[in-house]
């Protein structure tokens, strides 16, 4: 187990590197750059600001400079927004991205684990019809389409809710945004409950359950819970990563100020530091998380060896 | 981990992979090939590893009537959800191919015809005429420069639904291509090249694709797509090609590959001539789901301004238009997205009924 954390950290660092330089190398392929926008600058200042990020060495220079900055965790200064360093930004905009992230994911595995439960034991009667209808449903609609459909429903014609404005964690305008990316998640764990619970509940081994003598309840709280569930802990993983794209949405949509708001302006702006801060940033989140998935897996499921 | 000391190697060393990478785990206790090997699936589709009996040679044998595909093909007709699938697909595909000749030939618009006088240059709702009257001119209404919206989400779904197929066709490309090699070479070369797909499967990919087009995209509406198609086509390949390897590795060791080897059938021809061709099952269903992924993030793409550009339209970039004057004109943004959600909902069930069809497993239920 130790060296299965040791050999996967070991992997995790240059595939970080990789991301970065692949990052890095699109963006200085591409025709153009930061000051090649609609401002026109001045040659002489842009001569100076050029010096100033060292635009004007040869391109490994650059890049070894770059990396040896990324390595050591500082990401350089945000090009569209003066003054402020893209670590900054990275932990102003974390906090409200997560906050979106976690509750939906939170919603999801709770509207999902109980729907993909119920589907399965009771197979084929009218729960679970309407469960895995409104899951495919969820499955099929895009959440640029739900979010909106949302705000038209609810803050424009009934006005119960705020329709774009982020007033921090408590609040109800985060009940629109965290449904409408949770949505997605919600029928794809409700999906894998269901397909892995009716896998478990034909397993010899909750035969033996039931044959023992154990109460119904134990036998699925204990028994068919703990096997069915595999299928949504690995899902775990490839979730953060659609979790992430799926804010990118979420946050236009809903006018949040979060990580994926200021990834796509950086993009538009082509604002190199802090574009390569935040995927350096969310890939080393991904895989950290999926690491933890892959040790929570071994707990739970013993048939797993390292 | 309770087994570190009965065996000091760990699987990688054996040459093969720990069970638990996230999405290589199936959800029955692993199947594993003859090496060893664990065979890949993807969480949300059991079809990987259960469709060897359907693929076997046997199958293909020109028996009366009970072929594998005519079987299935019976099955499928009895899935209701998955026949209204299928028709509704084809309903869609017919109407955006051919709609917008008809919508032209009935009422001379096209889907970037502006009216040139300036009082009907808005948004007009559907069914009626400028003077607020019913009219069948435009059944869906206009979008804000007074196009006709009925030809602009005709269009956008001809651009949706073409690259959703094209990219998908890039992906089964380049998914059975790399499994294939993977799952018949074996050994050292499968390890490396499945580490790959490892590597790529955690990559935020999404985030590098917004990167690509956003730097390089814009030139022209057509170059735009061909790197639409490439990019989304280059992402969704993964987990096809678990699935070929996962069915190629079941397949490999039967007679009918020995008996090619035997005969000194070059490697190439027995990858493609003998093999791919019997994976072939799993490969259509997951090929059927992947066209509306594949839908889902090209529309993703267009609605952040990065897909299709103007004056060409998708259901994304239609709908990122709707979204701006929804409390307005909401008819903008509920056509098109209502048209999607349709597509993509319709593509899913028919993929399941496939599956379902295909799949040997759920025939005991």
């Amino acid at each position: 187990m130790f060296r299965f954390i040791i050999r996967r950290l070991l992997i995790t660092l240059p595939m970080v590197l990789v991301i970065v330089t692949l990052t890095w190398g699109l963006i200085r392929l591409a025709p153009g750059n930061f000051y090649t926008g609609e401002k026109r600058i001045p040659p002489a200042i842009e001569k100076n600001i050029r010096e100033k990020y060292g635009l004007d060495k040869p391109w490994y220079v650059q890049y070894g400079k770059m990396m040896s900055r990324v390595l050591k965790g500082d990401f350089g200064d945000s090009l569209t927004y003066p003054g402020q360093s893209v670590n900054q930004i990275l932990w102003r905009t974390l906090p409200v991205s997560a906050t979106l992230g976690v509750l939906a994911y939170l919603l999801a595995l709770a509207v999902g684990l109980t729907f993909g439960t119920l589907a399965a034991l009771r197979q084929n009667s009218k729960i679970d019809y309407a469960s895995m209808a409104l899951a495919m449903l969820g499955i099929s609609i895009p959440n640029f389409v739900l979010g909106p459909l949302l705000v038209l429903i609810f803050s424009l014609t009934l006005f119960w809710l705020p329709p774009a404005r982020y007033g921090g964690f408590p609040s109800w305008s985060l009940v629109m945004p965290v449904i409408t990316l949770s949505a997605l998640y919600m029928a794809y764990i409700a999906r894998l409950t269901r397909s892995g619970m009716l896998e478990v509940l034909r397993a010899d081994y909750v035969r033996t359950a039931r044959a023992k003598g154990l109460s119904e309840k134990q036998v699925v709280l204990r028994h068919v819970m703990r096997g069915g569930l595999l299928p949504v802990i690995s899902f775990t993983g490839p979730a953060l990563a659609y979790l992430i794209t799926g804010t990118v949405v979420v946050e236009q949509i809903f006018a949040i100020p979060g990580l994926g708001n200021y990834f796509l302006n950086a993009n538009f702006s082509r604002d190199e530091p802090l574009i390569i801060g935040i995927v350096a940033f969310l890939a080393i989140l991904i895989l950290v998380f999926n690491l933890l998935v892959d040790i929570a897996y071994g707990i739970i499921d013993p048939r797993i060896r390292y | 981990m309770r087994d570190e000391r009965e065996d000091k190697r760990t699987d990688w060393e054996h040459g093969t992979e720990p069970a638990l990478t996230p999405l290589g785990t199936p959800q029955e206790p692993p199947i594993r090939s003859r090496e060893g090997d664990i065979i890949h699936t993807a969480p949300e589709l059991a079809v990987g590893e259960a469709d060897v009996r359907s693929a076997e040679p046997g199958a293909r044998e020109p028996l009366a009537g009970t072929s594998l595909w005519r079987d299935a093909w019976r099955r499928l007709l009895k899935n209701k959800l998955a026949v209204f699938g299928m028709l509704v697909v084809a309903a869609i595909i017919l109407v955006c191919t051919f709609g917008p000749f008809v919508i032209r030939l009935a009422t001379g618009f096209t889907y970037d015809y502006q009216p040139p006088e300036i009082e009907l240059k808005k948004s007009f709702p559907p069914f009626s005429a400028p003077d607020g009257t019913f009219s069948w001119a435009h059944p869906m209404g206009t979008d804000t420069l007074g196009r006709d919206l009925f030809s602009r989400v005709l269009i956008g779904g001809r651009i949706s639904l073409m690259v959703g197929i094209i990219s998908t066709l890039v992906s089964l490309l380049i998914g059975i291509t790399f499994g294939a090699t993977a799952g018949y070479l074996g050994g050292r070369v499968d390890n490396v090249m499945m580490r790959i797909v490892d590597v790529l499967y955690s990559l935020p990919y999404m985030m590098i694709v917004i990167v690509l087009l956003a730097f390089f995209g814009g030139r022209s509406p057509l170059g735009q797509l061909v790197m639409l198609f490439v990019a989304l086509g280059a992402v969704s390949w993964l987990t096809m090609a678990r699935i070929v390897r996962g069915q190629v590795m079941s397949l490999k060791n039967q007679e009918f590959v020995l008996a090619a080897r035997a005969t000194g059938v070059p490697t190439e021809r027995i990858i493609f001539r003998h093999l791919v061709p019997n994976t072939l099952g799993p490969v259509i269903v997951y090929a059927t789901l992947t066209i509306p992924q594949v839908m889902l993030q090209e529309a993703f793409l267009s609605f952040l301004g990065l897909g299709v550009q103007a004056p060409l339209a998708s259901w994304g970039s239609l709908a990122s238009e709707g979204i701006q004057n929804i409390a307005i004109f909401p008819w903008q943004l509920i056509f098109p997205g209502v048209t999607m959600a349709l597509t993509l909902f319709s593509l899913n069930f028919l993929g399941d009924g496939l599956r379902d069809a295909l799949d040997p497993q759920m025939r005991k239920t």
